[in-house]
């Protein structure tokens, strides 16, 4: 829940690994390296902030606005601090059928906070998304990269311990 | 069982790496067409196999592949759409973490057919564990000489780009998704121009789903017309179907064209019926986007007539009785699901995703949920049901892409359907708006 430090750098990790995202496309094109980029950000702040916008801005050589306009159109960058944790949860109707919005409520009661609302300890951030293209496993979320399928209350239970730790 | 073009070897442990996918035939395709054939002959095998997009259009790919402009000096790109976000749809999520190489071979064949010397695979960003796979497995073919620079000696260059997203359902437009590839919010482009002459980078590109590639490789291996063999009339080849909802076995399938819908959803073999105990109320067969079909459309026609798991078929008797096979999303619902609660969460879905562009669709859309909020919580009034029919007639045809016809569809298909439902919850609102609560009258119609 911390603000992102002042001044605003990547690590020299990232930051090659950003030169090499630029290098992707042909020359003037560096802009396509946009969504890529705000992806590496927000692994670095966990959140987008606008003065990571601005810093983004200036790597790509493009102006703020043309990054806070996609920044704010794509739902997977966070446009405010989050927990540790985001959790996001699909609300779509295949993951419904299968139960869903049981769990769904059972993880806010669990939690104790609502969409967009983060813990008191900064451990969790829930978030409500459409289908995440796995509804054959559904109840469905995702935390960062990870997905966890065909959740019940007892699954909820042990990951939300697990991660509790 | 059926014949595997796209899954034959998904099981064999190891299958996503180089060498245990190239030793069940892996990466031949590449080295007989860079070997032996000329670009202008992958596209000749990729017509002939009459394979039609696999994201939903069912656009004929060889012939969208013979749309592409040629102009000297300009390059072109070949883009997979693999934005995959169609609520009931993950087909292509299994196929590119189960078996990675499949698709990249079928890029370098593809791109080597349009004469593409870079090429991108868009992801939606929410796989981001898949783009590493892909990744690696890109990593894997260029140390083998099979991407990069003078590909097995033939001269020919490809490089491959695996582009995330940012979660948004209309990156799977294909000019929404080229607008994002460039770095900026994806709203659908006006056409003309099609991409075939002013798509990624204002050059001709083509944009080809996941499936439609990833069937290359074999197409080239055994050539367009056994391809067009398989399958029934156009239908040709085989479909993936991601099943989900109701039943006792969800899953990634892949059939051959032609197989009967009832065969799909009862056999062992694919969705294994409906869930023990519980009977069937309605079928989503391609999609959230496409109509939803009532018990007794489902596995026959309104002709009395078997109900294929084809473009046709499936398309039998219009809106009226019909839907479509879409991007193959299959979701079922037993009699435990209520119509009104699942069509509202659909509207909540394409109000979320519109991007806003339009005034029918941005507008449209939002009215649609709040009606639909309304009736299924018990405030609704008998003028809202034709209200939503007028709402989504006035979306429909009249946008830039799509999204709006995907929208109005599910709306006007379960009005269509199922009134009598949305009427039930209109005249007993308390009941209704129970947790739960689901409308029986219906099922003595079935």
């Amino acid at each position: 829940m911390t603000e992102t430090s002042n001044p605003v750098a990547f690590t020299p990790e990232r930051l090659a690994k950003v030169k090499e995202i630029i290098d992707r496309y042909p020359a003037g094109r560096q802009k396509s390296a946009l969504l890529p980029v705000l992806h590496v950000a927000q692994e670095q702040w966990g959140w987008v902030s606008s003065d990571v916008m601005d810093y983004v801005a200036g790597l790509l050589d493009i102006k703020p606005v043309e990054v806070y306009e996609v920044a704010t159109f794509y739902t997977m960058f966070h446009l405010d601090a989050v927990g540790k944790h985001v959790i996001e949860y699909c609300r779509t109707g295949p993951c419904c059928l299968m139960g869903g919005e049981d769990i769904y409520g059972y993880l806010q009661e669990k939690l104790g906070i609502k969409a967009g609302e983060t813990t008191p300890d900064g451990l969790f951030t829930l978030k409500e998304v459409e289908c995440l293209a796995a509804c054959g496993w559904g109840p469905v979320f995702q935390i960062r990269e990870k997905f966890y399928m065909n959740l019940t209350r007892e699954k909820v239970d042990q990951i939300i311990d697990e991660l509790s730790k | 069982m059926a014949r595997k073009i796209l899954t034959e070897h998904i099981n064999v442990p190891g299958i996503e790496t180089f060498e245990v996918y190239r030793k069940h035939g892996g990466y031949t395709a590449v080295e007989k067409a860079l070997k032996t054939m000329s670009s202008d002959e992958v596209v000749e095998e990729a017509k002939k196999s009459g394979v039609r997009g696999r994201g939903g259009a069912g656009f004929p790919m060889g012939m969208k592949w013979g749309f592409l402009a040629k102009p000297e000096g300009i390059p072109r790109y070949l883009v997979c759409n693999a934005d995959e976000s169609e609520p009931g749809t993950f087909k292509d999520h299994h196929l590119m973490k189960c078996i990675p190489h499949l698709l990249i071979e079928g890029m370098i064949v593809s791109s080597y057919a349009l004469g593409a010397n870079k090429s991108f695979i868009y992801v939606r960003g929410e796989l981001m564990y898949v783009i590493r796979i892909l990744e690696k497995a890109i990593e894997e073919a260029k140390a083998q000489g099979f991407l990069g620079k003078n590909i097995l000696g033939s001269g020919y260059d490809l490089e491959l780009v695996v582009q995330p997203g940012g979660g948004a359902y209309i990156c799977g437009e294909e000019t929404a998704l080229l607008e994002s590839l460039e770095g900026r919010r994806g709203n659908p482009r006006n056409k003309p121009p099609f991409p075939a002459v002013k798509g990624l980078y204002q050059s001709p590109t083509v944009v080809n789903n996941v499936e439609s590639i990833s069937n290359m490789p074999w197409i080239v291996n055994n050539g367009g017309d056994a391809y067009a063999a398989i399958g029934i009339g156009r239908s040709t080849g085989t479909k993936l179907i991601s099943a989900s909802g109701h039943i006792e076995k969800p899953g990634v399938y892949e059939i051959e064209l032609g197989l009967s819908v009832d065969e799909f959803l009862n056999s062992d073999e694919y969705c294994g019926g409906v869930r023990k105990g519980h009977h069937l109320k309605a079928l989503v067969a391609g999609g959230s986007s496409v109509p939803i079909l009532p018990a007794h459309l489902i596995t026959k026609t309104a002709n009395g007539e078997d109900r294929l798991m084809s473009y046709e078929s499936l398309s039998d008797g219009g809106f009226a009785t019909g839907t479509m096979l879409g991007s193959g999303g299959f979701i079922v619902f037993d009699e435990t699901a209520c119509i009104v609660r699942n069509t509202w969460n659909f509207s909540r879905f394409y109000h979320h995703e519109s991007c806003g562009q339009c005034s029918p669709c941005r507008e449209g859309t939002g009215w649609m949920e709040k009606v639909l909020h309304r009736i299924e919580h018990g405030h609704g009034s008998m003028h809202d049901i034709d209200l939503l029919v007028d709402i989504s007639k006035k979306i429909e045809g009249n946008t830039i892409c799509p999204l709006g016809d995907a929208a109005a569809w599910p709306v006007a298909s379960a009005i269509r359907h199922f009134r009598d439902e949305f009427v039930w919850h209109i005249t007993h609102p308390k009941e209704a708006s129970q947790p739960g609560a689901v409308y029986q009258g219906a099922m003595t119609l079935v």
